[in-house]
This record gives structure tokens, C-alpha cells and sequence, in this order.
């Protein structure tokens, strides 16, 4: 929302500092994003007569003026037809520097010396036309600076405005806002040769009829409040300086005086309204109505639009000639040989506008305005400015007051407002009294009742509906910064702390420790198989999907480093999967997935200057941290191409192993790992006893033959061993062409936990296991 | 000459020496070698020469003692002679401006690291944390919230829908309403997560970020409580002198609503870029639970007030890192994560 603080200033009828103002503003919640100065840059421009034009000497499509600036009179080249003598033009001298950095010099144009500029609206700024010189209507005498005889210098602030407040969308109501905290009255600036006759519009219940034209609400829901006025006998022509500069202040482009008239009084109250060309209306009816399905119309922006039954219109006799709130349609505008205007000034529902202008995907400034809700109260007032306008910039007559239908006039809207709940909402002790001047200043009408206080709610603030809305206003005119910031007692949260979050934390510890990075990927992916998730109305194909795991995108971010020739990747992420299991939501699965590839450690000096790259390994060990910190309870198994983590009821939560991706030649193999991490609690810690006696080692190498494993060897070495023995660990493999399959070593740690063990009792339990290992399994000892 | 009687004593004077080794240059230490051990005169020596004509009991207590002290001493020696030639060497040979040798270092998501950190300063305040799914129904992400979709105000939350009333979170304030549900205060509640707006990635949007909503209901939370809970927050998290200012503004499930502002860290207030010349920079929306919230999810507006906020960890962790593009935060670039090693 643009806001011109000269118009602020004209209604609050005082100058008003535009930083202030600002800043005021921005502490009231309409803050205020930038503090425009407009049109200062015209300050040398000076308002000169022309004495007299003659043809240049040396070319055909110029001429030369003689230019009086109020002390000297100097010549002037000017390309411009439109100059006469006698009358008065902006004129720049020698030295000005016009909009855009233009600096103006003496110069010669085909032999001719040329004292500065005769400008066209568009040097100055002001308009489109640079074909002829801007043509003034002033008494001011020549040397008069171009600012003060046509005042465009103004501020403008650019407001942003919440989606609760649509008085703000006007000036009269920002000025409301700076009138309650500057504690002066608003009033409508008076409008130049205005007639003050205008009469009260005509209050009917269903139609009626204005100027011979009958008027019918059919649509009663969709338009609660219709007033239509006729003027008959307008001149259209461009508006006077002060409209247009007026309109230009706030960003608006002049069309003619009576579009521009309807334009002031959008900007000044917030009301749309509509000028209809009378003799270009079919018939002597406006009805508003549903639209049929399968009606088109043809709307000012040259577009055909299709309706559909849910949807308010404007018709004539004949045709739709509006879609009602949103748009116009093309064949009743106003034109230059318009001659009567009917003037509409309606209230649309909210609601019916929203959904009109989401199906037919258009948004306009009237629209947005009637989806926010404008003043229903405040109707009769903006259609008499705006006849009062047309009158005085177009002409005209009313040949009768205007039309008011409205079929079900609105309650008076109150609300109740306790003080004692405003003291305990905001925390402060705050007097009635002061509650009350509040809500007057700022436009609320304030009656005693009981210990209450009745409220009258105006109609330009649909947003107050109950107590707590006031009791902002009150909160927001005192001024929030006011309010003192006091910690008080206060009582524990009765709600648990999500148990995942510490799942989380332990994992982001073990990985963080282990020189992993932290990922963070986007949750949206191009496809997923056939369980993703589809999303409806996705931005691209390639974000179509909900992911359904996080290798996929830590894949592509192992991809992306390698493209940047990074060749050490370690990362890791924890976040939520999603699957299509038929119902209106996916199932949301929390998981950790973690990649690597590149080198195990950094290189160091002291080794070859290269260190061993990642391998399955490492990538088992990231995998069992994992499932370690979330879930004891399961197992891992190898499987073809990696391993697999089963949990005890068999299913199958998370896999390890290397990864498919698009590799460059010299970067390394990619391992990685994903886990469901479900929801156990980790298993409490029991302290064991540390060991008080000496332990007793065997190291033991053993022949494996194909398809015997490590794991199995394992399990027949702890049955055979017993309760003495306290440690086993692999610390070997060997492979060579001399045996079949391959030779592993372990390392046995013997204890007895009350005595000192001799080694014969080690001898005899390994003795024992290896009698087992032969048996169960045929592995023999490895001959030395 | 020791005579027996005083070799208790003589004993334990040489027991003392041994405290000197670890001192001793290698003079001293040839010097106390000869002193003590020497194979002629050396006092332990002449000690363990003079145990034989003890009676046999006195002997084995006084022997075993001296063989003690003497092989201590001589450990000790040693061990001395070893760090000094050790230290000759490494004077000698050793560069110690080479670099050391690291492990790898691993570092949080910087964004993910500001959440916990904000989490954990509400946690001082008795803020419990919780979470809920990204996925939801129109009902809790709209509805429930006093946010009907036939108002102006859902056109800011651009939705990605999954179906007839079901979408994407666009903010993590559905949580509140799952949390009022179930519970009846006093609730005190941080919700940090994923949320989704329909907006295509560009230097500071992305479609998926993080946010964290907080919730405090009980009886007698006013606007003053609201004000302390807040100022406490952006104290601890950017510094004790912050400037904070609250601005009233308009969320569909906060009256009174406000937008809250620190001063901004890079011109201190003065204006710059950064700020876009308003000195102050928005980190939060908040205000007091909106009665009509408390009425939809089962909790007495009457009997209890409160109050709700949200924020981004993403433009946080923009701003407080410098971090010019908020794609940065989802690249997951080796070379961008491995700045955040603390
Ligand atoms: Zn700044």
C-alpha cells in the first residue's frame, strides 16, 4: 500500500513528518518498509512565459522562444509543436538537473544558442507524453518555482498491510492510526469547486430505480449492499493537476477525470466503484445475480472468462457487464465520448470474491479489497464523495439522489469489554478510564455498562469480532515496547519430552565423533518407486514425490562433492522417510543414514603422504555404531552385497554396504547405511567388576574350509570354552594358493574371576575347543 | 664405617636420594651413582657388605629392605638416562612446526545445531521438547489454528497438498493443537521441524525449511510473561545487550499478535544492508494464544491464557554465519559443513 503524506497531511489537516509517521506506523503493526521522496527532484525547475515562438532560422520542425523566467527573457530551441506565446511552461534553465541526472547546458542547435529546457511531462516525471510541452493552467507569475505552483513534491511511504485490516488500504484510514496517537481529528479534505449539494442516496429493500435505470439485487448473499448513482451531461477529459497529482502520489496513472474520480475515492476510503457508460449499457436494468454456468464475458483486460453458478455478476437487460468486485467487462466502459455514467458502489461478500477471483486466477485491486472486507457502513459517504468529485473534475448533474439497496441492513456490531480481563490478559493494571480513551481514539464508540464496557465496532474494522480483538487495540495505542518484560513463577510443562530427541542426540554425538558431517537434504524428490508418496501440486517433476529413503539424496550429495572435486565425503543424516500405504497421509519413518567414501583418516607425513581409503569394513563398524545406540536388541547378518539389521521379531530395519553412484575415476568407492531408528529405549548400564586376577592368552590360528565363517567359529569356540574364557577377538585372516579356503587367527584370553588360572587349565579348554571346532565345523588347527 | 645399629637410619637417608634422580643432570647423576652404588664406597654397598654378620632375623629385614631401595634407584637411573638422551635427540632432530596428526572431525548442520541451541535456552525456561508429523490435515494445519482457508490470510502459506485435506505442514503450529488435545496445562512446549511452503528455491527461499514453535498455556501467562519469556530468549541466544523490540502484527492464532525484532548485529541499529535500513531484523512471530485456538482444541480460554511463538532456524543461522544463500543449507558441500567443526 502506497501512502502519500501529503494526502495524510490533508486529512489530518497538519503537516506530518514522514519518518515519524513511519515510525509510528511500524510500531502501530502497519510497518512501514520504505520513505520515498517523489517529485524533489524538480526543484530548479521554474514556471516561465513564453513570449514569443518563431521558426529556427536553419531547420523546419524546430523553433526558437523567447523564454521569460520572472528577471530575463533568453532564447530557447524547442522541437515541440504545441508551445504558444502568451502562455506559460516548466522551464529548466541552464545548470537544472532534471529526473534521471540530466544536467542542462547552454548550447548551440544549428547555429542557434539554447538557454536550458521547455519540458514535456515526461522530463518532469509526470506522464508518458514527451511530444509536447507540459501545458499549465496557473496564475502563478513567471520565476514561481514548478514545485510550488503545481505541488507533485510529496513522501511516500510503502505500508505493508496485514490481511486483517482493509481500513488500512486507504488513507483515510492510515490517517485514523496517526490521528490516535497524534490526538487530532481526520477530516476529508474539501475538493476544489465542489458541489455541496449532494443528497443522502435512497434507501430501498430489493430494487428500485435511479435516473430511469432500475436496479435489482437478485443475489442477496454475494452482494448484501448495492447503491447505484446516474450523472448525466460529463465532459471526459484529463483531471485537474491536483487529481492527478494526487493519483501519481500513490503509483496510480491518470485515465480521465471521472475513472479518476472513482480512483481518488478507492484511495482516500478504501470503496471500489465502478463508472458504466449509461448509453452503453443494454437496457435500462442493472440486475445482480449468480452467474449461469457456462456464461462467458469478455472482462476489460480483453479476456474471455468462463462462470460458473457460484459467481456474482453485473448485468444489464442483455448481458453480464461485470464480474462482480473483480472485473469490468469491456462493453460498457467509459470512453471519451461518454457522456452519462452510472456509478456503482456496492459491498460484494468476502468469501464469494475469494472464490471467484481463485477460479478465474485473476486478482485486482478491487478484488483484493472486497476479499478483505470494506466499509458497508461507510457506502453512502464515499458514493456522495464521489459524485461530488465527478461534478466538480467532469460536470454533470444528478437528475435524482442515489440508489441505496439494501436488502437486510446490518445489526450494529458491539462487543463487551471486561477491564479487569484486560488488566489480567496484558499483565498490567490498567484503569478503565484509560481502556475507554484507548478505544475512543482510535475510533471505537464507548458506552458504560454494568462493569463492563460496550463497544461499538465501526464498519471499517470487520477484523474486531470479541474482547481479545479490543484488548489488542488497547495493548497496540499504548504501545507494546510500554509493556514491562517481568519473569514470573512459573509451573513445569505436564508434557514429555519427545524420547527421540535423545535417540537423535546420541546418534548426532557418535557420528559427529566419528568425522562425519551432519546432512541435511530436501525432503521432496523426483521419484521413489512404487510406495512413494505422490504430492498434488508439486513445483517441478523433480520434486514430485515425498523421498521415501536418504541414501538416494546423500548419494546426490556425494555426487555434487565430487563434481567440485572433493574426494573425502563422510556424512550423515537423521530424518523422516515417508510411504504410500494407501491412506489419505503417507507412514512417516524416522532413519539414520550415514555415507562415506575417500580417506579413512587424513593424510600424514609421517606415512606414505596417502592414506587407505573407506572400505566394507568401516562402513560395517558406522553400521554397527548405529544400531548399537538405537537398537540393541537384533542382529546383523551378511548378506550378498552387505549386511542386514533384523530385529528380534524378524524384521528387517536397516542395511549397510557399497553404494551405486555416478563415480569419477579417481574418486573412491561409496559405502553407506541406513536404519530405521525406531523407538527402544537403550538398555541400562550394569557396572561389571573389574578383573583381580591374571589372565591366561592362547593365540590360535585355524584353517577355514569354503562356506565356514568367521561367525560360526565364533559360536563353537565360546560353547567349548566355557565360563573361563573372558576375551575372543579375530586379529588374522590369511589367504594363499597352498590351502583351500583360508586360515583366520584369534586370540583367546583366559580368566578364572577368584583365582590365579594355571596354564594347564587353559591347555585343557583349548584343547576342548579345538576337539569341537574339528567336529562341528572340520576346522583344524593351522600347521605352523 | 656403618656399624649395624644405624643402618635403619642410614637406609632410609639413601631411600631419600632416590627423589633427586628425576631432577639430576647426567653430572649429578654420575656423581650419585658413585655416592650410592659405587662397587668401593658406595653406602648401599657398604650397607648390603655389612648384613653378614647381623643375626640371621635383623638380616632378612634389613636386606630385603636395601635390595628394595637399591633396585628402585637403580629403575629410576636409568629411566633418567633414557628422557635425557631422548631430550638430546629431539632437540637435535625433531621440526615440531610439523603438522600433527589429526583424526577427522565431524561437525552438526549449522542449522540443525541453532535449533537445539534454541531449544535448549527454552528448556531453562521449563520448555519441554516435542514433535509431530510433517504430513497433515487441512483441520490442524488450518482450521484448528482460527486460520480458515477461505481468508486472506492462508494465501501466505503457498501449501503443498497430498490430497483432499491433506498436505504438507506449513508450519510446525499444528503441533500445538495435537498438544492441547491430549494435555491440559500448565503445557510448556518447543517444536522444532520440517515445514513445507510451495516456493521455488532461490537465494532465500527454499520449499523446505525448519521452524520452531513454542507454547506456553497456564493460568495468569499474560502479555508481561509473554515479554519476559521472549526477551529472556534472544538474551541468551545473541547476547545479554540485545535490543528487542515488539511490534504489533497479525497471525491468525495470536491476540494480540507480535512481530518481534532484534537490533541489527551488523550496524547496531543504524541501518545497513543487511537490515535493509530499518536497524532492526524480524526473528519471530508471537503473541497471546487466541482464544478461539483454546476453544478448538478443548482448553477453557477463561480459565487459562498463554502464549505461542515461531521462528526459522535457517534465516537465524543465515544471519548469524553471514551465509548469503539459503541453498547453501541443503548442498550439504563438504567444503561448507566441515566450517562449522566447533
Ligand atoms: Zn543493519
Amino acid at each position: 500500500m502506497n501512502v502519500s503524506i501529503g494526502w495524510i497531511s490533508a486529512l489530518l489537516g497538519r503537516a506530518v513528518d514522514p519518518d515519524d509517521a513511519a515510525a509510528r506506523l511500524t510500531m502501530l503493526g502497519a510497518p512501514v518498509e520504505s520513505v520515498e521522496r517523489i517529485h524533489h527532484d524538480l526543484e530548479g525547475v521554474v514556471i516561465a512565459l513564453v513570449e514569443s515562438v518563431e521558426r529556427h532560422p536553419d531547420a523546419d520542425r524546430l523553433t526558437v522562444c523567447r523564454v521569460h523566467d520572472g528577471t530575463v527573457t533568453r532564447d530557447v530551441v524547442c522541437g515541440a509543436t504545441n508551445v504558444v506565446a502568451g502562455r506559460k511552461y516548466p522551464y529548466a534553465p541552464v545548470d537544472t538537473v532534471l529526473p534521471g541526472g540530466f544536467k542542462l547546458e547552454a548550447r548551440k542547435i544549428r547555429g542557434v544558442l539554447s538557454n536550458g529546457m521547455l519540458c514535456s511531462p515526461r522530463e518532469l516525471g509526470l506522464g508518458e507524453d514527451h511530444e509536447g510541452i507540459m501545458e499549465l493552467e496557473t496564475d502563478a507569475a513567471p520565476g514561481t518555482p514548478f514545485l510550488e505552483a503545481l505541488p507533485v513534491a510529496d513522501v511516500r511511504l510503502e505500508v505493508e498491510v496485514t490481511a486483517n485490516r482493509p481500513d488500512l488500504l486507504c488513507h483515510k484510514g492510515v490517517a485514523r492510526e496517526l490521528a490516535a496517537v497524534y490526538a487530532v481529528p481526520v477530516k476529508l479534505p474539501p475538493i476544489p469547486n465542489a458541489p455541496d449539494d449532494i443528497a443522502a442516496p435512497r434507501r430501498v429493500t430489493k430494487k428500485g430505480t435511479v435516473g430511469g435505470i432500475e436496479v435489482v439485487i437478485d443475489d442477496v448473499d454475494g452482494c448484501p449492499r448495492y447503491m447505484a448513482a446516474v450523472v448525466r451531461g460529463v465532459r471526459i477529459g484529463p483531471s485537474p493537476d491536483w487529481l492527478q497529482a494526487r493519483l501519481r502520489s500513490v503509483g496510480a496513472r491518470p485515465i480521465n477525470n471521472v475513472v479518476d474520480a472513482t480512483n481518488y475515492v478507492l484511495h482516500e476510503l478504501n470503496q471500489p466503484m465502478h463508472a458504466f457508460d449509461l448509453k452503453l449499457l443494454g437496457g435500462a436494468k442493472i440486475v445482480v445475480r449468480r452467474a449461469v454456468a457456462g456464461e462467458r464475458v469478455v472482462t476489460l483486460d480483453g479476456e474471455a472468462r468462463d462462470l460458473t453458478a457460484d459467481m456474482t455478476m453485473i448485468c444489464d437487460a442483455k448481458q453480464v457487464t461485470a464480474i462482480a468486485g473483480v472485473m469490468g467487462g469491456a462493453e460498457s466502459e467509459v470512453t471519451e465520448r461518454t457522456t452519462d455514467v452510472l456509478l456503482e458502489c456496492a459491498y460484494f461478500d468476502p468469501k464469494r470474491i475469494r472464490t471467484t477471483r481463485q477460479a478465474l486466477k485473476m486478482s485486482t485491486e478491487a478484488s483484493y479489497r472486497f476479499e478483505r472486507g470494506i466499509d458497508i457502513e461507510g457506502m453512502p459517504d464515499a458514493l456522495r464523495r464521489a459524485i461530488a468529485l465527478i461534478r466538480a473534475v467532469a460536470g454533470g448533474q444528478e437528475p435524482e439522489p442515489a440508489l441505496d439497496v439494501y436488502p437486510k441492513p446490518r445489526k450494529q456490531k458491539s462487543v463487551f469489554v471486561r477491564p479487569s480481563r484486560v488488566a489480567h490478559l496484558l499483565g498490567v493494571p490498567l484503569s478503565r478510564d484509560e481502556i475507554e480513551a484507548s478505544l475512543v481514539r482510535l475510533g471505537f464508540p464507548v458506552a458504560p455498562k454494568d462493569d463492563r464496557l460496550h463497544v461499538q465496532i465501526p464498519g471499517w474494522r470487520p477484523d474486531v469480532t470479541r474482547e481479545v480483538d479490543l484488548i489488542e487495540e488497547v495493548a497496540r495505542l499504548r504501545g507494546y515496547d510500554s509493556f514491562p518484560s517481568e519473569s514470573r513463577p512459573l509451573r513445569p510443562s505436564v508434557v514429555p519430552t519427545d524420547p527421540n530427541v535423545a535417540r537423535q542426540a546420541r546418534l548426532e554425538r557418535a557420528f559427529t565423533g566419528l568425522g562425519l558431517y551432519q546432512a541435511r537434504s530436501l525432503s521432496l524428490t523426483g521419484s521413489g518407486g512404487s510406495d512413494a508418496f505422490r504430492v498434488q501440486n508439486p513445483l517441478s517433476a523433480e520434486d514430485a514425490y515425498l523421498r521415501r529413503d536418504l541414501l538416494s539424496g546423500l548419494t546426490r550429495s556425494v555426487e555434487r562433492n565430487w563434481a567440485v572435486r572433493e574426494r573425502d565425503v563422510r556424512l550423515f543424516e537423521i530424518g523422516t522417510v515417508f510411504r504410500d500405504t494407501g491412506g489419505p497421509l503417507p507412514e512417516e519413518t524416522t532413519r539414520v543414514a550415514a555415507v562415506v567414501t575417500g580417506a579413512r583418516v587424513p593424510a600424514h607425513w609421517t606415512g606414505s603422504g596417502k592414506a587407505p581409503d573407506f572400505d566394507r569394513w568401516d562402513i560395517k563398524a558406522l553400521f554397527e555404531t548405529a544400531v548399537r545406540s538405537i537398537c540393541p536388541e537384533g542382529t546383523i547378518e551378511s548378506t550378498a552385497d552387505g549386511w542386514k539389521f533384523t530385529e528380534t521379531d524378524g524384521t528387517v530395519r536397516g542395511w549397510a554396504g557399497a553404494l551405486e553412484a555416478d563415480r569419477p575415476a579417481w574418486a573412491a568407492v561409496l559405502f553407506g547405511f541406513e536404519l530405521e531408528t525406531g523407538d527402544a529405549a537403550p538398555p541400562a548400564t550394569t557396572f561389571v567388576p573389574l578383573p583381580t586376577t591374571p589372565p591366561v592368552e592362547r593365540d590360535l590360528a585355524l584353517v577355514l574350509p569354503p562356506g565356514v565363517t568367521a561367525a560360526a567359529v565364533e559360536g563353537v569356540i565360546r560353547d567349548a570354552a566355557g565360563a573361563l574364557l573372558a576375551e575372543l577377538a579375530v586379529f588374522d585372516e590369511y589367504r594363499g594358493s597352498e590351502m583351500a579356503g583360508r586360515s583366520v587367527a584369534w586370540r583367546l584370553v583366559f580368566r578364572a574371576p577368584d583365582r590365579t588360572l594355571r596354564d594347564t587349565e587353559a591347555d585343557t579348554a583349548l584343547a576342548k575347543v579345538l576337539a569341537s571346532l574339528k567336529e562341528r565345523l572340520g576346522v583344524e588347527r593351522r600347521e605352523a | 664405617m656403618t656399624t649395624p645399629p644405624h643402618a635403619q637410619e642410614e637406609l632410609d637417608l639413601i631411600a631419600q636420594t632416590v627423589d633427586r634422580v628425576s631432577t639430576a643432570d647426567a653430572a649429578v647423576l654420575a656423581e650419585l651413582r658413585t655416592e650410592v652404588l659405587g662397587r668401593k664406597a658406595g653406602k648401599l654397598t657398604l650397607i648390603l657388605r655389612s648384613l653378614g654378620s647381623l643375626p640371621p632375623e635383623q638380616r632378612r629385614l634389613l636386606g630385603a629392605r636395601a635390595n628394595q631401595i637399591k633396585q628402585a634407584l637403580e629403575t629410576a637411573i636409568a629411566e633418567r638416562e633414557r628422557v635425557l638422551q631422548d631430550d638430546t635427540r629431539r632437540t637435535v632432530d625433531v621440526d615440531g612446526t610439523m603438522p600433527a596428526r589429526h583424526a577427522w572431525r565431524g561437525a552438526r548442520h549449522p542449522v540443525l545445531a541453532v535449533v537445539d541451541e534454541i531449544c535448549e535456552i527454552f528448556k531453562e525456561l521449563g520448555f519441554t521438547r516435542v514433535s509431530g508429523p510433517e504430513a497433515e490435515t487441512e483441520d490442524y494445519n488450518f482450521t484448528k489454528l482460527n486460520m480458515p482457508l477461505d481468508h486472506p490470510a492462508a494465501d501466505e502459506h503457498d501449501t503443498f497438498y497430498l490430497g483432499p485435506g491433506a498436505l504438507l505442514r506449513t508450519h510446525t503450529s499444528p503441533v500445538q493443537a495435537r498438544v492441547m488435545e491430549q494435555y491440559q496445562p500448565p503445557i510448556r512446549i518447543v517444536v522444532p521441524g520440517r515445514v513445507y511452503r510451495r516456493d521455488a528455491f532461490d537465494p532465500s527461499h527454499s520449499p523446505v525449511f525448519e521452524q520452531i514453535e513454542g507454547l506456553a498455556v497456564d493460568e495468569g501467562i499474560s502479555f508481561v510473561d509473554f515479554k519476559a519469556g521472549i526477551d529472556y530468549f534472544v538474551k541468551r541466544f545473541f547476547s545479554p545487550d540485545t535490543v528487542v523490540r515488539f511490534r504489533p502484527s497479525f497471525f491468525p492464532f495470536t491476540e494480540p499478535s507480535a512481530e518481534v525484532d532484534v537490533q541489527c548485529q551488523m550496524c547496531k541499529g543504524s541501518g545497513c544492508a543487511t537490515c535493509k535500513q530499518t536497524g532492526y531484523l524480524e526473528i519471530m512471530g508471537a503473541g497471546m494464544v487466541h482464544p478461539a485456538v483454546f476453544e478448538n482444541c478443548g482448553i477453557d480460554p477463561e480459565r487459562y491464557t498463554g502464549y505461542a511463538f515461531g521462528m526459522g532456524p535457517d534465516r537465524i543461522t543465515m544471519l548469524r554465519h553471514g551465509i548469503p544463500d539459503i541453498r547453501l543449507l541443503f548442498e550439504n558441500d563438504m567444503r561448507f559443513l566441515s566450517q562449522f567443526v566447533s
